[in-house]
C-alpha cells in the first residue's frame, strides 16, 4: 500500500496512458483541465454575446433561450471552480511540483494517484454527457440551490441535475484521494535534512488546501445526498411543504463553498510565493509568518460561510458575527500579499512572463480582496446581493489564482514539465493582452451591478429598469472584452504547442532557483533524482553575500 | 534514466503513510457525519410534533441489542492487532469473528428496515422516515465497505501476510472499522433514544 518505488514502465499505455508517474498524472489533469476551461470559456462567451445583444442570434450557437441561459450560466460556474480551478491548481501542479520539491520520487500512494485521475476523467464524462440527456444539463446555478434543483420538474428536466450531482460527487472521491495522498506525501517522504520549514511555500499552500478541502467536503456530500434523495427518493429535506427546510441545503452547500475559494487562492498564493524570490533576487520576506497566515487563513475559512446567505432569510443577528469573521479573514490574507510585495522591495526585479503574470495576479486579486470587504458587510451585501456587483467580485477574485497564478505557474514552469523554454515575446503579449481584456470584460460589471443589474438573468430588456442605454453600453464593453479575452489565448495556445518543439533547451535550472524541482533533468526522468538530494537550508537562499552565485540551492553543501 | 529510486524517505516515518492517509479519511468521514447529523438536528427542531403521530416507533430494544454486537465487534478487531503484535495465533479467527459481529448487525439491521417498511415508514412518509433511512442508511453502508476490506485482510491474513514487525495494512483496517463502530451509538442514541 505505502511507498513510491514502481519499476518504470516500458509499454506506451502503461507509461503515458495508465501511468503511475506524478508527473504523468499531472498532465493528465493539466491537459484534462485546459480542454474544460476551453468549454467554459465558450460557454461564457455565447452568454456575452447574448447580454450584450439580447434575442439575436449568437454566432457558432443559435437563439439563447432563458433555460438555455440558465444552462450555460451553471455550467460555467461549475466547470471553471470544479473542473477547471481545482484540476489545475491543486491536481496538476500539485502532483507535478510536491514530490520535485521535497526530493520524492513519487507521491506516496501512486495507485492512488492513477485512481484519482481516472476517477476525475470519469467525472468529466458524465459532466459533459449531461449536456446531451434529455431536458439537458442542469440548470439550477453551480450552488443547485433546492427546492428548485430538489425538483425535476423546476430544474430542466430529470437527469441534468442528478448527472451534475454525480459528476461533482466522482470528482470529490477524485480530489479527496488526490488531497489525502498530498498530505501523506508532504508529511512522509521529505529528503533526508528537509525540515516542515524548509519546505519550499507552495508546498505549504497545497497541505493547507488539501486540509481545508478535506475538512470542509464532508457536509457538502451529506447535502448532496439529501438533495439526490429529494430528487429521486422522495424524501422532502429541502421541501418546506413537507417539513423540510431550503436554507439547510445553504448552509451545508457554503459551509464547503466558502472554504472552497481559499482550496483554490492558497495554491495560487504558492505560486507567486515561488516566483516572486526568483525574478527578484532575494529571499521571500516572512516566510514563517506567510505560513502561520495561511493556516490561521484556512481556521476563518470556516467561520465565514454565512455571509452568503444574509439575504436568505438566517437570523439577522447572525450576520454581525459572520460579517466580523469575513472582515477579519482580510487581516492573514493582507499579510501574505504585503509579504509579497516586501519581497519586491530592493530587489534586481526580472520582468519575464512568469514575473508579469505573478504581478498581475496580485494586482488583479486587490479588487476582488477589497470588494469582498465591501460584500461581507450586511449593510452593503443587501443592496449589492444577486448583482453584477457579486460576479465582478467573484471574477476579480477568482480570477488572479486560476489564470493569472496558473499562467504564471505554467511559464515558469514549463522548461521543468517539457525540457524547453516558451517564447518569451509571446509570453509577454499575452500577458498584456490578457490583463486588458480581463480589466475590460469584469470592470464595467461593478457599475452595472450597482445600477441594481440582477446577475443570471438572460435578457436584460424584460425589465423597464434596465433598459437604458448605460446599461447597453456596459455590456457591450464587457462583451468586447471577453471576446478579447478568449481571443488573447490564441497566442498562449500556439506558445505552448510550438515550444513543446522549437522552443529552446532549458537545461536542468533556467531560472537560477534554489529549490529542489531544478536540481534534476528537465523533465526529470522515473524516479525524478538520479542521486537521491540531501537538503541543507531554506528553500529561497538568494542574493546571499560572499558567495560568487547569487544563489544557493537547498541541495547543495556549504 | 538510472535505476528506479527506492523510496526517499528521510527516515522512519512518525506514522506510517497508510495510517496517516486513514486518519485523514476518518476526519474527512466525520465530518460528513457532522453534516448528516446536523441536518437531521435542524429538521427536528424545526418540526412541530417529533415523531410524527401516524408513524411508527423504531424498535429500540433490539438496536439496542445490535448495538452490543456491533460494540463487541470492535473489541474483537482490537483482539486482532494484540494477537499480530504478540506473533501468536488467532489473527484469522478474530478478524472472522469480527466479520460475523458485522455480518449479524447488519442482517438485524436489514430485518428492521423490512419491518418498518411494512408498518409503513419509508423515504417518503415523512422528514422522520426520510432522516432515519439517510442517517442509518449511510452508516449502514459504511458498514458493508468495512465489511468488504475486513473480508480482504481476513484473507491477507490467513495468506499469513502480516508479521509482527509488519501489519500497516491490518491497522488500517482495523481503524476503518473501529471507526464505523464508534459512530454508531452516537447515531442511535439520536435517533432511537432522543
Amino acid at each position: 500500500m505505502t511507498g513510491a518505488a514502481h519499476e518504470e514502465p516500458t509499454s506506451f499505455l502503461r507509461k503515458y496512458v495508465f501511468s503511475l508517474d506524478h508527473k504523468v498524472i499531472a498532465k493528465q489533469y493539466l491537459f484534462t483541465a485546459i480542454s474544460m476551461a476551453l468549454v467554459g470559456g465558450l460557454l461564457a462567451y455565447v452568454m456575452r454575446m447574448q447580454l450584450a445583444s439580447p434575442g439575436q442570434e449568437v454566432p457558432g450557437y443559435g437563439m439563447v433561450s432563458p433555460a438555455g441561459y440558465n444552462t450555460l450560466m451553471t455550467m460555467h460556474g461549475t466547470i471553471m471552480i470544479f473542473w477547471v480551478a481545482m484540476p489545475l491548481l491543486l491536481a496538476a501542479l500539485g502532483n507535478f511540483l510536491i514530490p520535485l520539491m521535497i526530493g520524492a520520487g513519487d507521491m506516496a500512494f501512486p495507485r492512488l494517484n492513477r485512481l484519482s485521475y481516472w476517477t476525475f476523467l470519469l467525472s468529466t464524462v458524465v459532466l459533459i454527457s449531461s449536456f446531451f440527456v434529455p431536458g439537458g444539463a442542469a440548470a439550477g446555478g453551480w450552488t443547485t440551490y433546492p427546492p428548485l434543483s430538489g425538483s425535476a420538474a423546476l430544474s430542466g428536466g430529470a437527469w441534468g441535475v442528478t448527472l451534475w450531482i454525480l459528476a461533482v460527487a466522482l470528482e470529490f472521491a477524485a480530489f479527496l484521494m488526490g488531497g489525502i495522498n498530498f498530505i501523506t506525501t508532504a508529511v512522509n517522504m521529505r529528503a533526508p535534512g528537509m525540515k516542515l520549514f524548509d519546505m519550499p511555500l507552495m508546498v505549504w499552500m497545497q497541505v493547507a488546501a488539501s486540509v481545508i478541502f478535506l475538512f470542509s467536503v464532508g457536509p457538502l456530500i451529506a447535502g448532496a445526498v439529501m438533495l439526490l434523495l429529494d430528487r429521486t427518493a422522495g424524501t422532502g429535506f429541502y421541501n418546506p411543504a413537507t417539513g423540510g427546510d431550503p436554507i439547510l441545503f445553504q448552509h451545508l452547500f457554503w459551509f464547503f463553498g466558502h472554504p472552497e475559494v481559499y482550496v483554490i487562492l492558497l495554491p495560487g498564493f504558492g505560486v507567486i510565493a515561488e516566483i516572486l524570490p526568483v525574478f527578484s533576487r532575494k529571499p521571500i520576506f516572512g516566510y514563517r509568518m506567510i505560513v502561520y497566515s495561511t493556516i490561521i487563513t484556512g481556521i476563518l475559512s470556516f467561520m465565514v460561510w454565512a455571509h452568503h446567505q444574509f439575504v436568505a432569510g438566517i437570523d439577522p443577528r447572525l450576520a454581525t458575527p459572520f460579517s466580523i469573521t469575513t472582515i477579519l479573514i482580510s487581516v492573514p490574507i493582507a499579510v501574505t500579499t504585503f509579504a509579497f510585495i516586501a519581497t519586491l522591495w530592493r530587489g534586481s526585479i526580472e520582468f519575464k512572463t512568469p514575473m508579469l503574470f505573478a504581478l498581475g495576479m496580485l494586482g488583479v486579486f486587490l479588487l476582488g480582496g477589497v470588494t469582498g470587504i465591501h460584500n461581507g458587510t450586511p449593510a452593503v451585501d443587501i443592496y449589492v446581493h444577486d448583482t453584477y456587483f457579486v460576479v465582478a467580485h467573484f471574477h476579480y477574485a477568482l480570477i488572479p489564482p486560476v489564470f493569472f497564478s496558473f499562467l504564471a505557474a505554467i511559464y515558469f514552469w514549463y522548461p521543468k514539465m517539457f525540457g524547453r523554454m516558451m517564447n518569451e515575446v509571446m509570453g509577454k503579449l499575452h500577458f498584456w493582452l490578457t490583463i486588458t481584456f480581463v480589466n475590460v470584460t469584469f470592470l464595467p460589471m461593478f457599475p452595472l451591478g450597482l445600477m441594481g443589474h440582477q446577475r443570471r438573468i438572460s435578457n436584460p430588456n424584460f425589465f423597464e429598469a434596465l433598459r437604458t442605454p448605460e446599461v447597453e453600453r456596459l455590456h457591450d464593453i464587457a462583451t468586447i472584452g471577453a471576446i478579447g479575452l478568449l481571443l488573447s489565448q490564441i497566442p498562449f495556445l500556439i506558445n505552448f504547442v510550438w515550444s513543446l518543439f522549437r522552443g529552446r533547451e532549458a537545461g536542468p535550472n533556467p531560472w537560477r532557483a534554489t529549490t529542489l524541482e531544478w536540481a534534476t533533468t528537465s523533465p526529470p526522468g522515473h524516479g525524478n533524482f538520479e542521486v537521491a538530494p540531501r537538503v541543507y537550508r531554506g528553500p529561497y537562499e538568494y542574493s546571499v553575500p560572499g558567495r560568487d552565485e547569487d544563489w544557493l540551492p537547498q541541495n547543495v553543501s556549504g | 534514466m538510472s535505476e528506479p529510486q527506492p523510496a526517499l524517505a528521510s527516515s522512519q516515518p512518525l506514522v506510517p503513510s497508510g495510517i496517516l492517509a486513514m486518519v485523514l479519511f476518518i476526519a474527512t468521514e466525520i465530518l460528513f457525519f457532522a453534516g448528516l447529523i446536523s441536518a437531521f438536528l435542524v429538521l427536528r427542531a424545526e418540526a412541530l410534533v417529533w415523531p410524527p403521530l401516524s408513524q411508527p416507533r423504531l424498535p429500540v430494544a433490539l438496536t439496542g441489542v445490535n448495538t452490543f454486537v456491533l460494540l463487541a465487534s470492535g473489541w474483537t478487531v482490537h483482539r486482532a492487532l494484540v494477537s499480530v503484535r504478540g506473533g501468536g495465533g488467532g489473527l484469522v479467527q478474530w478478524l472472522g469473528a469480527t466479520a460475523l459481529l458485522g455480518a449479524l448487525f447488519l442482517g438485524v439491521q436489514g430485518f428492521e428496515w423490512v419491518r418498518l417498511v411494512g408498518f409503513g415508514l419509508t423515504t417518503s412518509s415523512s422528514l422522520y422516515g426520510a432522516t432515519f433511512y439517510t442517517l442509518v442508511g449511510a452508516h449502514g453502508l459504511h458498514v458493508l465497505a468495512a465489511l468488504v476490506a475486513l473480508l480482504v485482510t481476513w484473507r491477507r491474513a490467513a495468506a499469513g501476510r502480516y508479521t509482527p514487525a509488519e501489519h500497516v495494512g491490518l491497522d488500517v483496517c482495523r481503524i476503518y472499522w473501529l471507526f464505523v463502530v464508534a459512530v454508531w451509538p452516537i447515531l442511535y442514541v439520536l435517533v432511537y433514544l432522543v
